[in-house]
């Protein structure tokens, strides 16, 4: 299929037809090949990021380190936390839902998917804005957290690019996390009711209905930031009745249902990946769905823990000391979840499985080492020092960023029709599991010497330097291990041999019943669902004595609805446009006419509603 | 196997740190408290950290253990029994943590709630975090000066108390008195933000916010020098803004603050008074008391480190304790052009030629 075979009705501008074709990328609203497109850009910010921390690292190797300055430090610990975030965790995910939830619910595509191109191409330009500003008199120097008021009185450009970049992302996600809810409310597949529904698809739908209240929060919060750096007003200036403390409040109101929103998707991963590893069910499948919600319940009610040495008194400290602590109790209930799911099964410790029980024994880790900070008066002494960093490391990426190579891993085969090679994917999971416990590992020792964060160089009194030294040879183990992976990708490309079989893992879920890659209408038939692990129970049935035995092949259910070999034909799908690359572009535009010229805003204006014009007023396809 | 292996080097790594965390002496240890407050915070931590290894052991050892009993052997292929899950288990394992937690939460809640009390009959000090050093201000009647509108004692970069005595500290944001010029000429400004107050063997962290003075209470039970930091970012030289608590005996304070309640003294050397006069009158192109302050003398702005008693010995270190008070060469270095040795310092190079630094050099090494 070279076109999508649909008639063209009227229209001002022809709509694009090629679904393939380098010029087909910028016109796609696939949700498949926008999946693809995101993880791509997200891995390469990934790699971008990574070199950021390769440089904070080498600048720690010894005291007084002289290879980057204070300026120069200060730009990149805050990119390397704003790229590892907004432009690699939470695009990275967005990636993974993009491509698996409309396949997993057994849908076409999502709700919308000209929204989700333009999703894509306004992380992608906003993205692209945010690291201009290396090139553009100096990147963001505030810290992702951007505190005021050294953020809004700062007299570099710098944050300025951070308030306007984070707020195009937002957009980006706003319409993405939107998109990708009604999806899952209303498109899945007959007889898919929510608690059918692949643990997967419900962290999906947890993190999405955080965007959408989080997101608006940090919005108010960055709008402030930019109206007192760009138009002199004093949301956060003391000075002139403002409050820097509410800039904290709003930032971590929104950042802490964040970092549920950076875990959350590798649970999912990992609560598909573990039962299909184990050959079992997941243990307690309500209950890690419960927990899950709950976590995101609970996550709006913890912020103030980032505050514990703000000054905002003992009752504040006492009440966000026990919602913290209780947190703890869901997360823990998925941890015990998983270990009851491999307990007694069949273990293949293949890479996905791998560093699934990566993410679950780092997670732990983190897990620990957060409940500690819920010990308030201990952490007057832990906050801000590099005990903190070691936490959230462990969450994010001992928990996230291993959670989401297990997904590479065990869904490559479905999008790429070949697999990765696996001794390369093995060696890859023990390198970086040595080299994040090196780097990691000793920082929290550091942290209880007292090292804080954020300094560019330390002293040799200080004692610390034997622990910089490993957690420096730590991080670069990692990054050989990143390398591994892109040669693993590469190598295995080029000596891609077809799959033996379309499902090579065994699974339980709805994505695997269509062909790798899937077609662009995903399902000749939409599946009709009815369980849990549906795909499973297709194809294993229970004896008369209980024991699991393979249905012979071809014994499918006849109850299935659709084109049954039609090969795709007569099945509406949406045509390409590029009206949503047309609409994004006018974000960029409107951010650096803010900063630099007025006209620019102007012109983003009009590029963003000759866009939406011509969205709204494009040409249906129909046959 | 590997992950036995894995296993023991994970068990090594974390005697290592904890061999690593105990009975050091390095300045900033959180683990060797020498004041009732680190004390106290340590001594909450420790049991939860046996309970989180206990955890730690459990769980990781669990699913280690899992790995490998339940891994898959080639040629036996088999399918598990299909569990689903369990009530009795969940109910189980949300109670348990919660217990454990409940546990953790009774003595944190009551520290604090202890940690925030204020006794009255403390020494009141206030800590004033500007751009990128710290001043320390004496606010009780008995510290004030002898000279000028009888004001409190000011310091900076260190704070000296006495052995045994409970002090209040006022942890307050200053600045945006200044608006130097930087290394090409631009404005560089002193801003108020937001510091951290720390002293890790004395006290945890306190935040000082623009507008929001909040309190440090803490009694030193060791004599000696410790180290502290800024511990919230507070823009460029966040890295370097340092100070030193001194902590004296009651009778060696005493004669401290008598010194400091004096005004500065007249310097005798000639070179040292070419410097005073240099440092009232100007210097190079700019003026020392447009920012600082010198006792008995018509400096008294605010803006910059007071420097009354510059070289007295109890002042360790200055430009955020980046130096030593001692090294003269560093002072000269730093009078030549401070951003050269500070990126981005308030301070502006003032063009002073070699004869001005020398003179200046030598009126500070003469404030005792």
């Amino acid at each position: 299929m070279s076109t999508v075979s649909l008639r063209t009705s009227e229209g001002i501008v022809r709509r694009p037809m090629a679904t393939t074709g380098w010029w087909s990328w910028f016109t796609t609203v696939d949700h498949k090949k926008i999946g693809i497109l995101y993880g791509v850009s997200s891995f390469i910010f990934f790699l971008v990021g990574g070199l950021e921390a390769l440089l904070i690292r080498a600048q720690l190797y010894q005291p007084d380190g002289t290879l980057l300055n204070a300026d120069q430090y200060n730009q990149v610990f805050t990119m390397h936390a704003v790229t590892m975030i907004f432009l690699f965790v939470m695009p990275m995910s967005a990636a993974f839902f993009n491509y698996f939830i409309p396949l997993m619910i057994g849908a076409r595509d999502v709700a919308f998917p000209r929204l989700n191109a333009f999703s894509f191409w306004a992380f992608l330009l906003g993205a692209l804005f945010l690291n201009s500003s290396w090139f553009l008199g100096g990147a963001p120097n505030g810290g992702w957290f951007g505190y005021a008021p050294n953020s809004t009185t700062d007299l570099t450009a710098g944050m300025t690019f951070y308030a306007l970049g984070l707020l195009i992302t937002g957009i980006a996600s706003t319409a993405g996390a939107v998109n990708l809810a009604v999806t899952v409310v209303n498109m899945r597949a007959p007889g898919m009711s929510l608690f059918r529904m692949p643990v997967f698809v419900w962290m999906g739908l947890v993190v999405q209905l955080l965007l959408a209240f989080s997101l608006p929060i940090i919005t108010v919060a960055l709008v402030e930031m930019l109206a007192d750096r760009r138009w002199d007003t004093a949301f956060f200036d003391p000075v002139r009745g403002g409050d820097p403390i509410l800039w904290q409040h709003l930032f971590w109101l929104f950042g802490h249902p964040e970092v549920y929103i950076l875990i959350l998707p590798a649970f999912g991963i990992i609560s598909e990946i573990i039962p299909v590893f184990s050959r079992k069910p997941l243990f307690g499948y309500q209950f890690v769905v419960f927990s899950g919600i709950a976590i995101g319940f609970i996550g709006f009610g913890v912020w103030a823990h980032h505050m514990f040495a703000a000054g905002l008194g003992p009752v504040a400290n006492t009440a966000f000391a026990v919602s913290t602590a209780i947190i703890a109790i869901p997360t823990g209930v998925k941890i015990f979840n998983w270990m009851a799911t491999m307990y007694g099964g069949d273990l293949r410790l293949a890479s996905p499985m791998l560093f699934s029980i990566g993410t679950v024994t780092m997670f732990v880790i983190g897990g620990l080492s957060g409940v500690t900070h819920s010990v308030v008066p201990s952490d007057y002494q832990q906050t801000d020092t590099y005990y903190v960093v070691a936490h959230f490391h462990y969450v994010l990426f001992g928990g996230a960023v291993f959670g989401l190579f297990g997904g590479l891993y065990y869904w490559w085969p479905k999008v790429f029709a070949h697999h990765l090679n696996e001794a390369m994917g093995k060696t890859h999971f023990w390198l970086m599991i040595v080299g994040f416990n090196l780097t990691f590992g000793p920082m929290h020792v550091l942290g209880l010497q007292g090292m804080i964060r954020r300094q560019y160089t330390y002293p040799e009194a200080l004692g610390l330097t034997f622990w910089n030294q490993a957690a420096t040879a730590g991080s670069f183990l990692i990054a050989v291990s990143v390398l591994l992976f892109v040669v693993n990708v590469v190598v295995s490309s080029r000596r891609a041999k077809e799959l033996e079989h379309e499902d090579p893992w065994d699974a339980r879920t709805l994505e695997w019943m269509t062909s790798s890659p899937p077609p662009a209408h995903n399902f000749d038939q939409i599946p009709t669902v009815g369980s849990v692990d549906e795909y499973w129970h297709r194809k294993y049935a229970e004896d008369e004595e209980g024991r699991v035995v393979r249905v012979p092949a071809g014994a499918a259910p006849p109850y299935d609805e659709g084109h049954a070999g039609s090969g795709g034909h007569g099945i509406h799908l949406p045509g390409p446009s590029f009206w949503p690359l047309v609409a994004a572009f006018g974000l960029p535009l409107i951010g650096y006419g803010i900063i630099y010229t007025w006209w620019l805003v102007g012109a983003g204006v009009v590029v963003m509603l000759v866009g939406f014009y011509g969205w709204a007023l494009e040409p249906s396809v129909a046959d | 196997m590997r992950r036995r292996v894995l296993w023991t080097i994970a068990l090594a790594a974390l005697t290592l740190g904890l061999a690593a965390c105990s009975g050091s002496d390095l300045p900033q240890d959180t683990f060797d408290p020498a004041a009732d407050t680190a004390q106290k915070q340590k001594d909450i931590l420790i049991p939860v950290l046996w309970v989180a290894a206990a955890v730690f052991i459990v769980v990781e050892g669990g699913i280690v253990l899992i790995a490998i009993k339940y891994r898959h052997r080639r040629g036996h292929d088999r399918i598990p029994a299909q569990i689903h899950g369990n009530t009795r288990l969940e109910i189980g394992w949300t109670i348990a943590p919660a217990v454990v937690l409940a546990f953790v939460m009774v003595p944190t809640i009551s520290l604090i709630w202890e940690l925030a009390e204020r006794p009255p009959d403390a020494m009141h000090v206030s800590a004033k975090g500007y751009q990128w050093w710290w001043g320390f201000e004496y606010t009780d009647p008995e510290m004030a000066v002898t000279y000028g509108s009888n004001g409190p004692i000011v310091t900076a970069n260190v704070m000296v108390v006495p052995l045994g005595r409970t002090v209040d500290i006022s942890v307050e944001a200053a600045g945006g008195l200044i608006s130097g010029l930087g290394p090409d000429g631009e404005p560089n400004p002193d801003f108020a933000v937001i510091h951290s107050l720390w002293a890790p063997r004395l006290f945890g962290k306190q935040d000082a916010v623009p507008g929001k003075p909040a309190h440090i209470v803490f009694t030193p039970n060791e004599t000696g020098t410790f180290w502290g930091q800024c511990a919230e970012f507070c823009g460029l030289q966040h890295g370097i803004m340092k100070f030193r608590i001194v902590v004296m005996e009651p009778a060696a304070f005493e004669a401290w603050a008598e010194n400091q309640r004096q005004p500065a003294v007249a310097p005798t050397d000639p070179l040292a008074k070419t410097g005073l006069d240099l440092f009232l009158n100007g210097a190079g192109n700019g003026s020392c008391v447009a920012c600082h302050a010198v006792g008995g003398t018509d400096a008294t702005s605010p803006a910059g480190p007071d420097l009354t008693h510059f070289a007295d010995p109890s002042r360790e270190c200055f430009a955020g304790c980046n130096f030593a008070n001692t090294d003269v060469e560093a002072l000269k270095a730093w009078l030549r052009d401070p951003n050269a040795v500070k990126l981005g310092a308030k301070m502006p190079n003032y063009q002073l030629s070699e004869e001005e630094v020398e003179a200046l050099t030598a009126y500070l090494m003469s404030l005792t």
